[in-house]
């Protein structure tokens, strides 16, 4: 067990490799009650969510869709990366990250000023995320009848009330699956019976390989409040249209275009060693660090994300252990469905 | 509690010393030192031949959390390597005492290893990290 930001969370329950497979080939659970959620309800709760995040929630207009987004700061820096659940106009749930969670609830009530809305932390909920090819039938087996009609036939990316549960079909490991949330009361006996479903427990380890090979960043090592989106693979959610939106960090991000950025890529060494976060980086275009790597369990190899400058060609030098190897540069993306993707 | 074999010779550093006779010693990691590591992926071993001195930084052993050194216990030749572990390095995590020993050293002087912790002193060893 770790202390993980003041919650007592285990790296692995057993092998962490095992657990990575269980979720690439059948189904795995992660206990993700750390994560912060908070309800933003109010007349203007459409308005101070566009001010708010770089990506629009406007774009928004099925009952229950979910969009990723930046939320930044005045520089266009990362304060947080989070998903936002649209229920209505006035009626939004927010996921943001434990690590920044007082950071972030400072900054929501802070941006809430001249806005008719509430922002409502929700602490006696817990989060149980079931991932993998197998896991939507393995979670099936523990729902109410009810609440299998309400996610049948569910999209990508969309949240619903279901009796006691909400249940989303979100992720953050690249597979089908569930993201639950669920009071606290119950959290303990809804995972016994996952359990009893046959989907194995998942530690912070396996979470991170998983989210690596999915191409999926981690705030605090890939971003943060000092890095631009767009030296980070987020462009695509800045949300430019309508030009008149003035959500906050929009003009540094401007400026920040208009200048060029570094951008984050993915590498890939297939000779033996473990690319690892913080190892520098080197190429003709410049030079750059490695901010998050590993041993990836899908591909037998290792691979890693690293902000390099924009010039970057197909190759670049990492420093391991005092010498200079060469690895590919790919986009930043592994492995989808169980798949590679290179 | 992890498991820490009798018969064999620590360091503080967490490799195993096992004596095969006419001087010639097997080295591997403890379980306690596997545990802490976590699953291994690569293991780069030194070459047969190669002549070591007590504490050179012989093998990396690479796990899904870190690169870390293993040293040699004592100075000597390396005789043999764990080929084994090129292609099944987790034989380190499911038999660090057995299959995951990493290479067999003829000492310079056998009697270093006398020098070495026993199994008690290196239990007491890991009580204090």
């Amino acid at each position: 067990m770790v202390d993980f930001f003041g919650w007592d969370m285990p790296i692995n329950y057993g092998s962490q490799i095992e657990e990575h497979h269980a979720v690439r080939q059948d189904a795995g659970m992660f206990d993700v009650s750390h994560m912060t959620i908070v309800d933003v309800q109010g007349p203007q709760a459409q308005d101070y969510l566009r001010h708010l995040l770089a990506n629009d929630v406007a774009k928004l207009t099925v009952k229950g869709k979910a969009l990723y987004s930046g939320m930044l700061n005045e520089a266009g820096g990362v304060i947080d990366d989070l998903i936002v659940y649209h229920f209505d106009a006035t009626n939004y749930r927010v996921v943001v990250n434990s690590a920044t969670r007082e950071k972030d609830l400072n900054w929501l009530n802070q941006q809430a000023e001249g806005f008719d809305v509430n922002v409502m932390p929700r602490d006696e909920f817990a989060m149980i995320a079931v991932q993998g090819p197998k896991a939507k039938e393995k979670a099936h087996q523990v729902f109410s009848p009810g609440q299998q009609e309400a996610v049948a036939g569910m999209k990508p990316f969309f949240g619903v009330q279901a009796e006691d549960l909400f249940i989303a079909t979100t992720g953050y490991t690249g597979e089908a699956g569930y993201e639950i949330i669920v009071n606290k009361t119950d959290a303990i006996a809804l995972w016994q019976r996952l359990l009893e479903a046959g989907v194995k427990p998942c530690g912070l380890g396996a979470r991170d390989t998983l989210r690596l090979e999915a191409g999926m960043n981690l705030y605090g090592q890939d971003m943060d409040e000092t890095v631009s989106p767009l030296a980070a693979n987020m462009g695509w959610t800045i949300t430019w249209e309508p030009a008149e939106r003035n959500f906050v960090g929009r003009k540094a991000l401007e400026q920040q275009k208009a200048e060029g950025t570094d951008k984050l890529v993915g590498l890939v060494m297939t000779d033996k060693g473990v690319l690892r976060a913080g190892q520098a980086v080197r190429c003709e275009a410049g030079n750059g660090v490695v901010t998050s790597g590993t041993f990836s369990p899908t591909l037998g190899h290792s691979i890693a994300m690293a902000r390099v400058p924009a010039a970057v060609g197909d190759t670049v030098e990492v420093e391991m252990r005092k010498k200079w190897v060469t690895v590919s540069v790919v986009k930043p993306s592994f492995v989808r469905n169980g798949k590679s993707v290179l | 509690m992890s498991n820490i074999p009798k018969e064999l010779r620590y360091t503080a550093t967490h490799e195993w010393v096992r004596p095969e006779g006419d001087g010639v010693f097997t080295v591997g990691i403890t379980e306690h030192a596997q545990d802490l590591l976590g699953d291994m992926v690569f293991v780069e071993l030194p070459d047969v031949g190669d002549e070591v001195s007590t504490g050179d930084d012989i093998v990396v052993a690479e796990s899904v959390k870190a690169a870390s050194d293993v040293y040699a216990p004592i100075s000597g030749e390396i005789l043999a390597v764990n080929e084994e572990l090129e292609d099944s390095p987790e034989l380190v995590n499911s038999d660090p005492f057995g299959d995951g020993w990493m290479f067999k050293i003829k000492a310079e002087d056998a009697s270093e290893v006398e020098s070495l912790l026993d199994a008690e002193g290196y239990e007491e060893s890991i009580d204090e990290d």
